[in-house]
Order: C-alpha cells, then structure tokens, then sequence
C-alpha cells in the first residue's frame, strides 16, 4: 500500500511535500450513485439553498447588487455561490377556457434553483490535467482542493456554465461538492436538507429518477402538460446527469442548454497531459534523488 | 537508503501513469473527508425570525458555534429552513455584533465606551429619578392611578416569554410604567 | 388574504403546498402578485383596503342561497339570538351604528347591541332563525348589498373570479372537508383591521369551519415570540392571560370592581377572580396576602386612555416621555411614520437601547436616510447602547404563531458585555430596589414588595457570567406554585417560596383565596413538576404531536375542539374526526385535548340563572364567551361596531360606494398632527394606491437581517414594483431610480417594472398601485430609504394599530437631491 510505503519513507520532506497531493490513495468502497432532483413546480423561491449552502460551506457572501433581475439577485453559480435561484416571470400568458381551477395559476413566476449537474460523463472531469476532478465513490464529480492547480481547463470545458475558478482566495477550481463531507457522514446536502417545500430532493439517483418520471406524470395528469425532466435520460451527454430537474418550459427558459455539447472533443485528451505531467514531475523526482546521494 | 529511494520513486511513477486513467485518484484530503459536525456537541434551540417556531440544531465545539441547522425532528420544520433561518449562524456569529456598552452623553458626537456595570446603575438613577419626578398617585378628581407617563418601553416580540414576564412585572408592577409595548402592536 | 405566507412564513407555506399536492385549493387574495401567488391555484388581485366588500359578498352568497352549514350554524353560533329591538344597522343609519356620539366619535352607549334577555339574564332565541331580529336575518339585512357586483365595482375583482372562489369554498366545507383562512399584517394594518378579522370570522363560523382539524383563521404572527409577548404580554393594556390593563376610565379601583367589570358572570371569565388573585401573588408576594386582594391590585398601575406604542410616540414628541427604553425594537426605521419616530427620540432626557447591531434608533443622534444632515450638538438625548445576547446565547422560551411554547437551550456564552435581557431588567431590578430600599413613600411599596429574586442557585457550569439569573425559576412563576399549602394556613407558616414551592398541575388549581401564585394563567400546566419542563419536550409522535412543546392553553393544538363533533357529540364525519363524547366513560376524548368540560354531556341544559360554566350547554363550544356561541354578531366588546362594514382606507382614490361614511368614524386620525398631513378622496397629488409588504430573504426592519452578508446579497436594497402601464404612464423604465411620495415625506427605490402589478379597473377608472418591501434604513451592511418614513398614523380602534397596507402615494423618476 502506498499509503504505508510514503509513511515508512525517510525521504526529504520537500519530496513528500511535492508528491504526496499526487499519491494515490485506496479508493473508497463504492456507494449507491447519489444526486439531486430538483423539482421546480414546488419551488417557492426563498434561497434558502442559496444560504445554507454558503453556510455549510462557509463561502463568502456575493457583492450586494441589485440586478433588477427579477426577484434574483446572485445572477449565476460562481465558484462561490454553488446554488442559484432563477426567477422567470410569465405574466398574463394567454388564458386558456377552463372552469375548474388550475393546478398552477396561468400567471407564472417560475423559481428554479439551479447547482450542478453532477453529469455521468462529467466533461469538466474528462478536461482536468490534473486528477483534481474526480469521481467519488458515490458518484458525484467533486473537485480535490488540494490537487487543483486552478489551471481552469474544466471550466471552458462544463457546458452548463457551472464550474469556475475562485479568483480571490483559493485560485482554484470550485464548484458544489454535494456536501460530500455530509455524504461521508451520512448526512443530506445543505440545500436539500433546508428546502422547506423539498424542492430540492436527495437521494440515491435511480430511485430519484423513477420519482422524477412519477412526478412529470402526474403534473401532466393535472393539467400541467408543460412539465417535463430535464437530464433525466441517458442520453444526455452520454450518461444523463446524476443531478436532474423538472422543468415547467423549455430548458432555454431557464438557461440549460437543450443539447448540452461536449468540448472537450476539441481538448488534446485530459489523459495524456496527465502522463506528461507524472513523467516530468517523476524525472524530476529521480534527478533530485540522485543528486542527494 | 538508495535502494528504498529508488523503489519509492518507481512507486510514486507508476501511480502518477494510472493519474487521468479510470482509476480513481483519490487525495488524502478527500479519504479522510468528513462533516464538521461530526462529533460536535448539539443544543435545541429555535430559529429567532418568524413565529412559525422552526427548531435549531445548534452545533458547538470547543466553546463555539460552528454550524446551525434545522432540527430534522420538528414537526414544525422537519429539519427545513428558509434563508433567514440559515443564516441564524451568520446572525450570532457576526464581526458587526455590539459587544461593549457604548455611550453617548448629551449633545456629544460620538459614543464612548463604557462598563456594564456602569451603565446599568446610571440607568437604574434615570429611572429613579424620571419616575420621582413624573408619578402619579390619583387624578385632580381623586381616582386613583398610581402610575407615571414619564418612561416608556418598546419591545419584547423578538425576546423570550421569560423576558417579556420579568419587563411587565419590573416595569408596570413595581415602576408603574403604563406604555409598556412591542411589536404585536405593529 | 392579507397574507403573503410563502415570503413572510416560508416554512408554513411549505405545508399548504404539501396539502396543494394532496389534492387541497389554494387561492389567494392579494394586491401584490408574490411568491405565494405563483404557487396558488388562483392568484385575486384585489385593491388594498376592499377585503370587507370580497367578504362580504361571500357572506352575502352564503345567506340567500342556503349554503351555509345549518346545524353547525345554528348550534354553535349566535345566529339564532335575538338583538334588542332599539339596534340600528349601519344600512340604517348610512354606515354608523346606533350609538355614536358624533362629538367624541366613540361609540358611547353600545346598549342596543345587546341581546334580547329574559328575566335571568338569558339571551332569547329563535331556533327557526326567521325573527326578523335574529342574528342571522340582521346578518342578511347587512350585507344586502355586498353583492359581486359591488365587489367588481369596489375590489376591481372579475365576477367569475370572485366566483371560483365562493363555489372552491363552499366545495370545500362541511362535514367532509373544511378551509382554513390565513391572515397576517395584510389586514390587521388597516384602519378597520379587526372586523376584516370579523367578517372573515363570519365566512369560517358559516362555513362550519372553527373548531376543526383542516380549518380555522389562522393568524401568522410575525415574530419569534409575538405570540407569546401578547400572552405573557409587554402590552399597555394587557395583563397576562388576557385580563385586561385596570383602567382609570372604567370603575376598576378597588379588585372587586375590576372583577365586576372585566369579568363574566357566564363562562370561562367567570374565573378572573382566581387568575387575577394569583398574578397579584407571584407579583407582590407576601404583600398579597391581605383577605380581599385590594392593597396590592391598588398598586397595579392604571391607564387613563390610549397608551399604545403610536400614541406614546406622539407623547414623546411632546416632550411628555422622559426615558425610553428599547429591547430589540427599532422605532426609528420600523414603525410607521418613522421621520416622526426619529424626532420624537430626539425629545427624550434619556434613551436604552439593547440591541445586537448598532440599529437606527440607536444611531439617530448623527445620521438619517438620504445623508440627511443630523446635528448632534443640537440633540440633548443621552444614549445608552448596550449590546444583547443572540437567541443561541441564553435560555428560555419562544411562543409560536400556533400558541406552542418551545424552550431553547443555551449553546454558547454572548460576546463580552453582550447579555441577555433577562440579565439586564433583573440586575436593573435589583439594583432599583436597593436605591429605593430606604423610602416608606407609598408610591415606592409597590417595587419593594415586588417578589424579584430569580438568582441560580449556582452559576451556569462553563460560563464567564456569574451572575445570570435562573430563566427556568421564572417559567416556575409563570406556571405557577403553591404559596401555602391550603387556603386555611394563609398567613401561617409553612408558606413556600418561588423556589421550594410545589408546582401548580394546570390552572385548574389555581384558588382565588391567595393560596396560589401563577404569572400567566394560559401558561398553568408548561412546567407542572420539578424536572418536567414541557416547553423543552421534543417527542414528535402521535397526531397531534402533543410532546412537542407546549401549546397553551393546557396544551390544546385545536382552540374550540368541541366544535370539531355535532351538537350530539359525534363527529360530523370519519374524515373529520378529531374530539368526540365518549358515551360509556361519559366524557370527551379525541386525539387532541378536549376544549370543553371533560365531563359535561352533550345534552346538558343549564338551568335557569345558572352562572360560570355551569351556565355553557354541552352544545357551545365557545367557553369564552358568556353564551359560549361563536359570535356572528358582537353584542360588545368592539369599538367600531358589531358587524363589519365597508369603509374605504383613510386615504383611498375612491368615494366609499356603499354609504356616506367614507372611513372608520372610529379610527383615531391625528389630524392636528402636521407631520401627519393625510390624502384626501381622489387627490389628484397622489393618485396611486401603495402597500407594503415583507420579502423571503429580510426580517422587518432589517435590524435582524442587514448586518449579514449572505442575506443582503441576496435582497440588496429597496425597490418599488409597478406596473408597466404605470411605468409608461410616468415615463418609468425598468430599473431607474425613482422617488416616492406622500405628505410625511419623500422617499426613493429602485423602480422594479413587473407585470405581476397590474392597475385595477374601479368604477370605471384606472387605479394604479404600487408596492413596497420596508426592509431597509441607514444602518447596516446594506442600506436604503426606510419606507416607513410614507406612512401616516391613523389609528384602528380596538387595537390602535397603524394603516400601512393601503394609503395614497405619487411616484416620479429620478432620485433624492
């Protein structure tokens, strides 16, 4: 075990300084697949994500700046605001003749609290250099703080806008993690945890996704024919997302791609800068030890 | 020494080829991951906004709070909370909290600090003193009153019922303070 | 109606979209098109300050065609009592009723609201309820004209959509189903706030609807312990437990006096006298061991008028408040009229704050909104600014808006200084009665007498505060103890003190003979033993949860339970099943604690002149009131009338279209006030209509909330939403500053235009609104124009509560110079 082997070395600490953020350790047994469905047709729009997010992850507040965007002042997920809520307001849509009551009242201010999408086939994992972006044993695509070299590759990479480089104390990349500290703990996600009307739903991804289908089918039952799911299927970047929606209008609406594409088709494969870069890092690593003889 | 060097470092290289390979790279950090939380001592509290009455799990370690979330019992919330209420963490640990008395003596302009026990004995001689001057034993027609109009409070919705009980008894009881308000009146 | 849940409650909200889900209608009535509309089946806008028309026009329906719940109605309600024959309808006398003097502009002899009585005091009946002077024949005669098409008129509501709402109502009560009402400030900050309450009492009492699981009016309360400041009350006219303020006006000099007139000599108020002997006992102690009670009520202070938070504004304006004191309240930026506000603290010789933030009203003395220029060498006020303890920094108890008391646990000392006010009003206490400790004046034996010692036995283990006084002993006073053993041993030993005292069960023990001390009498039964706190019970089992928390009174989750079974005592259906008569144990049972005589039938009569609860048949559930009906119509008790009535808001672009009178005779204007200078009717200065309202991401004023990053990001400052035919209209764009003015002043937002505003079509006028969150002032991390700065002071008056969510505004573009 290489764990024992780099604890037993009486190698320089300088050594170890380098390479123990690279050192392989044993994976984690693996987990049921984990994710979020968020389902936007009982959201209230309060934020409390948006808040027990921050709070959770001890992330620094936003610049206060009233955008006039609707009642959404944070505007979009940043490397520190890993929960955001939209506001769509559709008032005075055209009336459609019924007697009975609608589900929802025509008028529509559509609330929808957006977080990563935790993709099967994660392009910004695929673009990291680095290992940084792993998938974790309850796969989730989580970003290792301590690997990370902020050298931003994933966030030209995810087409959802989601990941980002913390410019002003970590220089790395960050992005929700799903709480995995909670996850290890067996504790729910900060948001979904505080979601007063379980808006934001956690849980075990395909159980998850089988509620998502119940619940499209009886909105529509209800009358509310828009409704649909949004990275539900597998074929959504070859995989679906393990973090999914249900949608009241067109995914533009909301600002998600209807076909989300994968650049990295464009990218020299993450792969290979990954051997460059433990080839170089290991021949300097012999040339430091031979010299130290 | 040389032989362990070089073993390790053909280790370390054959680890670094499977980095980006379908293997996980997992860091230390992320094995060893875990909540805050864990092992954190919870106190039952509840949330300080609104009167719905969300209950607070309040997390402590080492003398300070480190994390406040909904109580996942509560009937009432069932662990939920809106922003306000996750923000409590924010509201009690905040570098913008008054943490000394401050003063501000008449037509000053600026405040200055004082001691608690200062302040609330030159508080005590102003109620004295206001309420000496202002009482009222029994109106010009003789009906009986017993009160003074000269101090008045405000407050108590945001208190705690305790508090609430001990303000009316002091105040009205023993001062015989008639306005005594608070925000139900709002 | 009158509530924005989903933003001011969110997590309530969270089970109405629950029961949404489950099949329930949501509708509501609102100005303001919010988050709680979104999620609604149907969103109404309604013109602020029409609620009693829209009410009215379903009383009205509910009447002519016999839709309402007939044996509920006619058990449990008062419609079939008869009012005296000299009574006189506000469809009689063009929007008064018979009684007012026009000179003082009260009520002054409310006799002929009265019923009809027989020879022992009894009300009359007509079970058949067609006496033409029936409650419910008077009811039809009133809202005659409360038609839909006067709710188009008035409200600016559609006919079909006020219909949808009347048939999902009456679709959805009954045996089978039932419809809860919520309100909030929506109505109670309007001049004739509580007989909207009234008329939506009416619309549930019709409806069957009080008194059962799934039903009810519940009013959200807006702050963490608002319910239980009223219960256990910092209120001017309150003594705990609902017993009134003694009053210098009324002949309440001696205990027996008060007694004779706040009490009842029918129903549950017939037990004042042992409620008001025992606060006088946890109070004065010893001092109240006299035989009548007298000595230590006399020391109780007396109130010569209206002493609410407004008028002792006003007061302090004067210069007639010397010293104030301010616990977590900000006056300055919070209450309406705010600029006044601000003068009136400039008036005062001395001035305590306690606060966790420098608030407005602690930082008045050199600076206002806008920069406005504030000279402190002109301002004699002495400040004292002390910093408090956060809610996760003391113990103690919250009463929620359901009437649950939960007790919280202390988790961490407060920073420094920083204390909790319990701290702060014993240690000032204490410290008031060694200054006084000397006087034998009478004025000053009140506060020596005052039983004050609250200490803990020891100090709290791992706290830098020695001297934290004990919450938990107070709780034991205000639950109650036994003082001696028995009435025969008063003034024998042993007597008990607060902290050796037995604890008191309920308030059924509580004795009027002074063997008992009890701080709040609703609370009887929180803390019944040593070591059994239930405000801090946290079992959530069972239907309802009975061990979460405490619900006063005698932990009752449902008021008026009874209610919830027919006259027999069966429930009016398995769906609705919740407190039923058990006929072999011969006595009530349910899943809730019973709201009623455990052991009174169903089918008990009183006999004639049968007083106390003797005098309540075993088919009126509503113990409080002498007939123990659910009153349709008020025989006394308001100040503005026993039904309610259209008036328009103070300020209104409108005529009142249902009679002359234009607004409540009642209210109390302030007219001489010049810095409360009102709109009149249709001014064409102010020609649009403005309400306020709370968001999802700020608390009040902001005193909670604008210190916290997190928060203010996500609601940044003040904006005004308007329509965008209002924005066109005024050359308005989208995200523009603009200025918004009243005669109190002027104030300025970001213009947020949304189509969620839309103008209303009244009497065949455009009527444009606007709306306004009130979150914000000068202090804090995040500032803005403090919105209360618009509103004027008119008071409603039952509860002398301010009309801040409908009065009359001009906007333009552009900002404060």
């Amino acid at each position: 075990m290489i764990v024992e082997t780099s604890q037993r070395t009486t190698s320089p600490e300088l050594v170890q300084n380098i390479v123990s953020p690279l050192l392989k350790q044993p994976v984690p047994p693996m987990q049921p697949a984990m994710g979020f469905f968020t389902d936007t047709s009982i959201c209230i729009g309060c934020k409390a994500c948006e808040v027990a997010c921050k709070q959770w992850n001890e992330l620094p507040a936003n610049e206060a700046h009233w955008s006039g965007t609707s009642y959404d002042n944070t505007r979009q997920l940043s490397a520190t605001t890993w929960r955001h809520v939209q506001f769509i307001e559709q008032i005075g849509r055209e009336r459609p003749q019924i007697s009975t009551l609608p589900f929802f009242n025509n008028d529509r201010w559509l609330m929808h609290s957006d977080v990563c999408k935790h993709c099967a086939n994660a392009p910004c994992q695929e673009a990291c250099p680095t290992g940084a972006i792993i998938r974790t044993e309850f796969d989730t695509v989580y970003v290792q703080q301590d690997i990370c070299n902020g050298c931003g590759y994933c966030v030209v990479a995810c087409p959802f806008g989601v990941i980002a480089r913390d410019e002003h104390a970590s220089h790395t990349a960050r992005k929700c993690t799903l709480c995995y500290d909670r996850m290890k703990d067996g504790i729910e996600p900060a948001c979904a945890k505080a979601c007063p009307t379980d808006s934001i739903q956690y849980g075990e991804v395909e159980q998850l996704k089988a509620l998502a289908r119940e619940r499209v089918g009886l909105l529509h039952e209800r009358g509310v024919s828009e409704a649909r799911l949004y990275g539900v299927d597998d074929n959504m970047l070859d995989g679906g997302l393990n973090s999914f929606f249900l949608l009241l209008d067109e995914p533009a609406v909301y600002n998600l791609p209807q076909n989300p594409s994968r650049p990295s088709n464009n990218v020299v494969p993450a792969s290979l800068w990954s051997i460059v870069t433990a080839l170089v890092l290991s021949l300097l690593g012999i040339f430091f030890f031979s010299n130290n003889k | 020494m040389q032989k362990e060097q070089i073993s390790l470092s053909q280790t370390i290289i054959s680890q670094m080829m499977q980095i980006g390979s379908s293997v996980q790279p997992f860091s230390k950090e992320s094995r060893e991951k875990t909540s805050r939380i864990h092992n954190a001592k919870v106190v039952h509290s509840v949330c300080p906004y609104c009167a719905v009455g969300c209950s607070l799990d309040v997390y402590v370690k080492d003398g300070r709070v480190i994390d406040i979330e909904g109580n996942a019992d509560s009937p009432i919330n069932r662990g939920t909370l809106c922003p306000k209420g996750s923000a409590t963490f924010q509201y009690t640990v905040n570098p913008s909290r008054l943490t000394q008395v401050l003063y501000r003596a008449p037509y000053s302009d600026h405040w200055e600090v004082k001691s608690l026990d200062w302040a609330v004995e030159q508080i005590a001689q102003r109620v004295k003193k206001t309420r000496d001057e202002t009482f009222v034993q029994s109106l010009p027609d003789g009906r009986e009153v017993n009160h003074t109009l000269g101090i008045a409070t405000l407050g108590g919705a945001t208190l705690d019922i305790e508090e609430n009980y001990v303000i009316k008894k002091l105040f009205s009881g023993g001062l015989g303070v008639v306005s005594i308000e608070n925000q139900a009146r709002i | 109606m009158g509530s924005n849940m989903a933003e001011a409650h969110p997590v309530a909200f969270a089970n109405v979209v629950k029961a949404k889900e489950r099949g329930a209608k949501v509708i509501h009535v609102d100005p303001h098109y919010s988050r709680t509309s979104a999620l609604a089946n149907l969103h109404i806008p309604i013109r602020a300050g029409s609620d009693i028309v829209f009410l009215g026009a379903i009383i009205r329906y509910l009447l002519e065609n016999n839709a309402y719940f007939h044996d509920y109605v006619l058990h449990y309600t008062n419609a079939a009592t008869l009012i005296r024959e000299d009574y006189r309808d506000s469809e009689d006398l063009d929007g008064l009723f018979s009684g007012f003097d026009p000179e003082t502009g009260v009520y002054s002899d409310q006799s002929s609201w009265d019923y009809q009585r027989d020879a022992n005091g009894q009300p009359l009946t007509d079970p058949s309820m067609q006496h033409p002077r029936c409650v419910l024949q008077i009811l039809r005669r009133h809202f005659a004209r409360y038609t839909p098409e006067m709710v188009e008129h008035v409200c600016g509501v559609p006919h079909e959509q006020w219909a949808q709402v009347m048939d999902t109502l009456i679709e959805n009560s009954g045996r089978e189903r039932t419809t809860a009402l919520c309100y909030a400030v929506g109505w109670t900050q309007q001049s004739k706030g509580v007989q909207i309450i009234r008329a939506g009492t009416i619309v549930q009492l019709l409806l069957g609807n009080i008194g059962r699981p799934g039903g009810g009016i519940m009013a959200l309360r807006g702050h963490a312990s608002i319910q239980g400041s009223t219960d256990v009350p910092t209120l001017y006219d309150l003594l705990s437990g609902y017993m009134p303020q003694p009053s210098a006006q009324l002949p309440q000099q001696t205990l027996a006096q008060y007694i004779a007139t706040a009490g009842q000599k029918t129903g549950w108020w017939s037990h004042l006298p042992v409620y008001i002997r025992s606060l006088l006992k946890a109070w004065y102690g010893k001092a109240a061991d006299e035989q009548d009670g007298n000595c230590s009520y006399r020391w109780l202070p007396k109130i010569t008028g209206d002493h609410s938070h407004l008028v002792t504004s006003y007061a302090m304006l004067d210069g007639k408040v010397r010293g104030y004191f301010l616990f977590g309240q900000n006056p300055a930026a919070g209450s309406s009229s705010a600029r006044m506000q601000r003068k009136a603290l400039e008036q005062l010789d001395w001035l305590v704050v306690r606060d966790l933030y420098e608030v407005e009203s602690a930082a008045f003395w050199y600076k206002g909104p806008h920069g406005d220029a504030v000279d402190p060498s002109k301002i004699k006020t002495e400040v004292f600014l002390l910093p408090a303890a956060a809610s996760t920094e003391k113990e103690g108890s919250f009463t929620n808006t359901q009437r649950v008391i939960q007790w919280r646990d202390k988790a961490v000392d407060p920073p420094a200084d920083a204390r909790s006010d319990l701290w702060f009003v014993y240690h000032l206490g204490k410290r008031l009665k060694e200054l006084y400790a000397t006087s034998r004046k009478r004025q000053d034996q009140a506060l020596l007498a005052l039983t004050w010692d609250y200490q803990r036995e020891e100090p709290e283990t791992n706290s830098y505060i020695l001297d934290e006084p004990d919450a938990l002993l107070v709780l034991k006073e205000i639950n109650g103890y036994y003082v001696h053993p028995s009435a025969h041993t008063i003034g024998r030993r042993p007597t008990y003190t607060l902290r050796d005292a037995p604890h008191i069960a309920g308030f059924a023990a509580l004795k009027a003979d002074g063997s008992t001390a009890c701080g709040s009498w609703i609370y009887s039964g929180v803390y019944p033993e040593p070591g059994n706190n239930r405000a801090a019970s946290r079992i959530a089992a069972g239907y309802p949860p009975l061990q979460w928390g405490y619900a006063w009174p005698a932990n009752r989750r449902i008021l008026y339970n009874r209610a919830s079974a027919d006259p027999q005592g069966r429930p009016w259906s398995d769906r609705k099943k919740y407190i039923w008569w058990d006929e072999q144990q011969k006595q009530w049972t349910g899943y809730d604690v019973p709201d009623f005589p455990l052991s009174k039938a169903p089918d008990y009569i009183p006999p004639p002149g049968a007083t106390g609860m003797d005098a309540i048949s075993g088919n009126s559930p509503f113990i409080m009131q002498p007939d123990g009906k659910g009153w349709l119509f008020a025989p006394k008790g308001l100040k503005d009338g026993p039904l309610p009535t259209h008036y328009e808001a103070v300020e209104s672009p409108v005529h009142n279209a249902m009679y002359h009178q234009q607004s409540n005779p009642t209210a109390k204007y302030f007219k001489d006030r010049p810095d409360n200078r009102l709109v009149t009717v249709a001014d064409a200065n102010y020609p649009i209509v403005i309400t306020t309202y709370r968001l999802t991401e700020h608390h009040v004023s902001g005193a909670m909330t604008r210190w916290l990053p997190w928060l203010n990001a996500l609601q940044p400052t003040l904006f005004a939403e308007l329509s965008p035919e209002l924005a066109t209209e005024r050359k308005i764009k989208h995200g523009d500053w603009i200025v918004i003015s009243t005669p109190r002043g002027e104030i300025e937002a970001r213009a947020m235009v949304t189509r969620r505003v839309r103008p209303l079509r009244i009497n065949e006028h455009v009527v444009h609104q606007i709306g306004l969150p009130f979150h914000w002032g000068f202090q804090g991390k995040a500032t803005g124009s403090i919105t209360n700065d618009l509103a004027h002071t008119v008071l409603e008056p039952n509860v002398s509560i301010q009309e801040a969510k409908a009065f009359m505004c001009n906007v333009r573009s552009g900002r404060l110079a």
